[in-house]
């Protein structure tokens, strides 16, 4: 079998396994990544996201060849930047987290709008979280959550 | 004292962030199996054979035969099967598990398993009924007789899916002779009772331990006791640890959702045009078995009056039985339907009688000292008037509903006025769940909350500990929550009814009062509060007649709509909104819960649609079940107020489901208004909406 490496969380990976088999799956049962969750199997409620290349990808319905030579970051890679601390303050302060469920999808869609646009409008906000699912919080407290790591973060993004 | 209401960050918003957290199916354990279940594939008939291909070593088949205890699963009415072992009753009724190593065998043996059924045909439609309820006020026949105009409409309401993000699971493994189960639940001791009841395990062998829980909504309140059994079966029959976690599409397609309904509404009236009295009749389609459809169509009757005061009313009610997927618990429970019903009804009559509608609804508004719809009294002040007009001024609802009259911009601006019944319906709470609650001291002088109830993202291990620390005076890291296992924790009950921060909360008040007052340094002291029903509550559970809650939350949205004049999608602009909950015990975590049930308020009223087709749900994905997204949600301002109620912790009344069911009317007033046509019928979907266009008389 064709070996699949990456970068996973600052790592080198190599892994010898079928190549088709969903990328949520090795990383919650074959590394133990507990971080992305399985919240609708179909690629449309964000649960599963990480960051590859710095970009927010659903691995639910990512094949894990797809990750072969790229740059993967998950919540549990991500939580160790000094990004992470000034969006976990911000979504503490604001009142952004409920069950918890989409939350580390969120965590995951702020980076990758505040990377490509580091002080977005309310709007481009709305966008940039519009491919992550809540049924807590009705968004407007992670909306503003965001804003304010914006903010805070000047220089960072 | 400091002020309870300002906010703290909330004590769980760590490992939730960083993703740490640990819901269901994060739990592993060595050797563990997973669990599929086989479904019937028709919606009603009888099993004549099950065939079963040769099963690979370590892989079981757990069916009815393999419940030990009684094949039922214990709900307030039991009809609902573990295992349907003959009678299929409806699309996907459970048959028996697949348990083994594999999930790809799994599948495999599922594909080669051959059922035989005489199939018959099935119900769908409203004959059928299992529950008639009826209660009257006043002398409805008297006034109906009397009165010089009726008018007479029907509003519909279809399913809706609590969509939690989390699917429904469980993991178990064998502990102590009997089982242990860590699920995404509501109700520890409704599983734990359901478990005892369908393996015949005696109490100190079963042991429920609530998992973090990623959204709930009611649709974790009774359906989890149904897996909860079926894991317990396998668990005893493997001797291993079990997982059975539902995917997206198998969740959707059998779980409980809310009931659809069909309510008739005749108003009968004064020669002034007001109100005389009503008479409803509410059809609520309860699926395949009753399980707590009764108490749904209660809470639905009871919430006819909505935010008014009728003298005569004759309230009628069936639950009927059909072959579907059982419908159950959702915020709200039966009156996000009626509010609907009565919050359209009240405007078409005023409009039908070319009364104004503002004013109208302002002269039949409740007032303190009022008689409920089922002759108990409104005790507590009644703040609407100052709600309606904060709420109005912040929208600013008169120059836009003025503006909007312009039929040519499709725009609309629209209200509604709403209540709810906080805890229990009725002595359910004196009857039936008898709360208990603990604190413990321990030698360092830290508390523990020991108690049933169970943060789904709505906050008690927040504002419950705020409340603990506050009246001890202790740092709130002092004062510790976890999550319930009813190895612990006493039956304070069910997370469910708006009660949880009002009844649990308030004993926990209690208790920490006890606590302080005999409080000594160093010592371990352990303190117990059990409910106790306000002396001024009287009710009749068969008449249904009194005072069906202790205490009221009331509400004002404002919702303001666009529609596409050429595609008639609803594009939502603002919501404004005004809420009494007696008092807020954390003004972010109240503020969060509101817009979460705003957005679904909204999405019932316009986005989520779920239909069933010959007793399939025809929405099973996320992309088929549209529920709102960042971009579908407008800005909301929202206000709390504070009109503290006697016998709630600092005032606290209940919060969570009231902020669900005032979004449809409003929304749907707002879009009556920007097309010139009356509603009777959410969701309002673009066909919807074409239909009225061109129906010619309406």
């Amino acid at each position: 079998m064709k070996k699949t490496e990456f970068t996973l969380n600052g790592k080198a990976i190599s892994l010898e396994k079928d190549p088709s088999k969903r990328f949520l799956d090795v990383l919650r049962n074959d590394l133990g990544l507990k971080g992305p969750k399985e919240g609708c199997g179909e690629g449309e409620c964000g649960a599963c996201a990480v960051l590859i290349d710095g970009n927010i990808v659903n691995t639910c319905i990512l094949p894990l060849a797809n990750v072969h030579g790229k740059t993967v970051t998950t919540i549990e890679g991500f939580s160790e930047t000094r990004k992470f601390e000034v969006i976990k303050e911000a979504f503490k302060d604001e009142g952004g987290v409920q069950c918890g469920f989409c939350t580390p999808g969120m965590i995951i869609a702020t980076e990758s709008l505040l990377n490509k646009n580091p002080s977005p409008s309310d709007f481009e906000i709305r966008i940039g979280l519009s491919g992550n699912l809540c049924r807590c919080t009705g968004y407007e407290l992670i909306i503003k959550a965001v804003k304010l790591a914006a903010k805070r973060g000047e220089g960072l993004w | 004292m400091k002020d309870i209401s300002k906010a703290i960050h909330k004590v769980d918003s760590d490992e939730k962030i960083s993703g740490t957290a640990k819901y269901t199916d994060d739990y592993v354990m060595e050797n563990m199996l997973y669990a599929k279940t086989v479904r019937a594939m028709v919606s009603k008939g009888t099993i004549e054979s099950i065939e079963f291909p040769d099963l690979p070593e370590g892989y079981f088949v757990v069916g009815p035969e393999d419940v030990k205890g009684e094949n039922v699963v214990n709900m307030i009415f039991d009809d609902w099967p573990v295992f349907t072992k003959k009678a299929i009753n409806y699309l996907g009724e459970p048959l028996c598990l697949i348990v083994g190593p594999d999930k790809a065998t799994i599948n495999a043996i599922i594909e080669a398993i051959t059922i035989q059924v005489k199939e018959e045909p099935p119900t769908f439609d409203f004959t059928d009924s299992a529950t008639h309820r009826h209660f009257e006020k006043g002398e409805p026949e008297k006034a109906f007789k009397d009165a010089t105009k009726t008018i007479e409409r029907t509003y519909e309401t279809g399913y809706q899916e609590q969509a939690y993000i989390e699917p429904q699971g469980f993991f178990g493994y064998p502990e102590n002779g009997g089982v242990t189960l860590i699920g995404s639940i509501q109700c520890p001791y409704y599983v734990k009772n359901a478990v005892m009841r369908s393996t015949g395990l005696k109490e100190d062998t079963v042991r429920i331990i609530q998992a973090d829980v990623g959204g709930a909504f009611g649709g974790k309140e009774e359906f989890p006791s149904l897996m909860a059994c079926e894991l317990a079966a396998a668990i005893q029959k493997t001797g291993k640890p079990v997982k059975l976690i539902y995917e997206r599409s198998e969740d959707m397609a059998v779980t409980t959702k809310r009931h659809p309904s069909k309510i008739k509404m005749k108003a009968y009236l004064n020669e002034d045009n007001t109100i005389k009295g009503l008479k409803v009749h509410v059809s609520l389609d309860g699926g395949a078995y009753i399980g707590l459809s009764k108490v749904v169509l209660s809470r639905a009757m009871i919430a006819v009056s909505g935010a008014y005061t009728f003298t005569n009313l004759d309230v009628s009610g069936d639950v009927y039985k059909t072959n579907t997927v059982p419908n159950g618990a959702f915020r709200g429970f039966g009156a996000p339907q009626m509010l609907f019903a009565i919050e359209m009804f009240i405007e078409h009559v005023a409009r039908e009688v070319s009364e104004d509608p503002f004013a109208y609804r302002m002269h039949h508004l409740a007032k303190q000292g009022d008689s409920t719809s089922t002759g108990g009294t409104f005790r507590d002040p009644i703040i609407l008037k100052p709600m309606i007009e904060k709420a109005k001024k912040a929208s600013n609802y008169d120059a836009l509903r003025r503006d909007y009259q312009n039929k040519d911009v499709f725009k609309g601006i629209g209200m509604s006025l709403f209540l709810h019944g906080c805890g229990f319906t009725g002595s359910g709470e004196a009857d039936i769940i008898k709360a208990k609650v603990k604190l413990k001291k321990d030698e360092q002088d830290d508390i523990h909350i020991l108690i049933a109830a169970v943060d789904m993202g709505q906050g008690p291990k927040t504002t419950i500990r705020k409340v603990v620390s506050d009246i001890l005076n202790l740092p709130i890291e002092k004062v510790h929550y976890p999550n319930p296992d009813t190895l612990n924790v006493p039956d304070s009950g069910p997370t469910v009814a708006s009660r949880t921060a009002m009844i649990v909360g308030g004993l926990c008040a209690r208790a920490a009062e006890k606590l302080k007052k005999d409080y000594v340094k160093g010592k371990e002291q352990t303190v117990h509060e059990t409910y106790v029903q306000p002396k001024e509550m009287e009710w009749d559970e068969d008449a249904m007649q009194g005072d069906a809650y202790p205490a009221y939350s009331w509400g004002v949205n404002i919702v303001e709509v666009e529609v596409n004049k050429g595609t008639y999608q609803i594009d939502v602009l603002k919501m404004t909104s005004v809420y009494d909950i007696g008092k807020a015990l954390d003004e972010k975590i109240i503020e969060g819960q509101i817009h979460g049930g705003q957005a679904q308020g909204l999405g019932y009223g316009y986005l989520e649609v779920m239909n069933h087709k010959n007793g399939r749900i025809e929405q099973t994905t996320m992309t088929d079940y549209i529920i709102p997204t960042s971009v579908d949600m407008p800005p909301m301002e929202t206000y709390i107020m504070d009109n503290p109620y006697a016998l709630g912790p600092y005032g606290a009344k209940g919060a969570g489901e009231l902020t669900l069911v005032g979004g449809a009317p409003a929304l749907a007033k707002a879009v009556e208004q920007a097309i010139g046509k009356d509603i009777h019928k959410i969701p309002l979907t673009p066909e919807t909406i074409m239909e009225l266009m061109h129906h010619e008389k309406n």
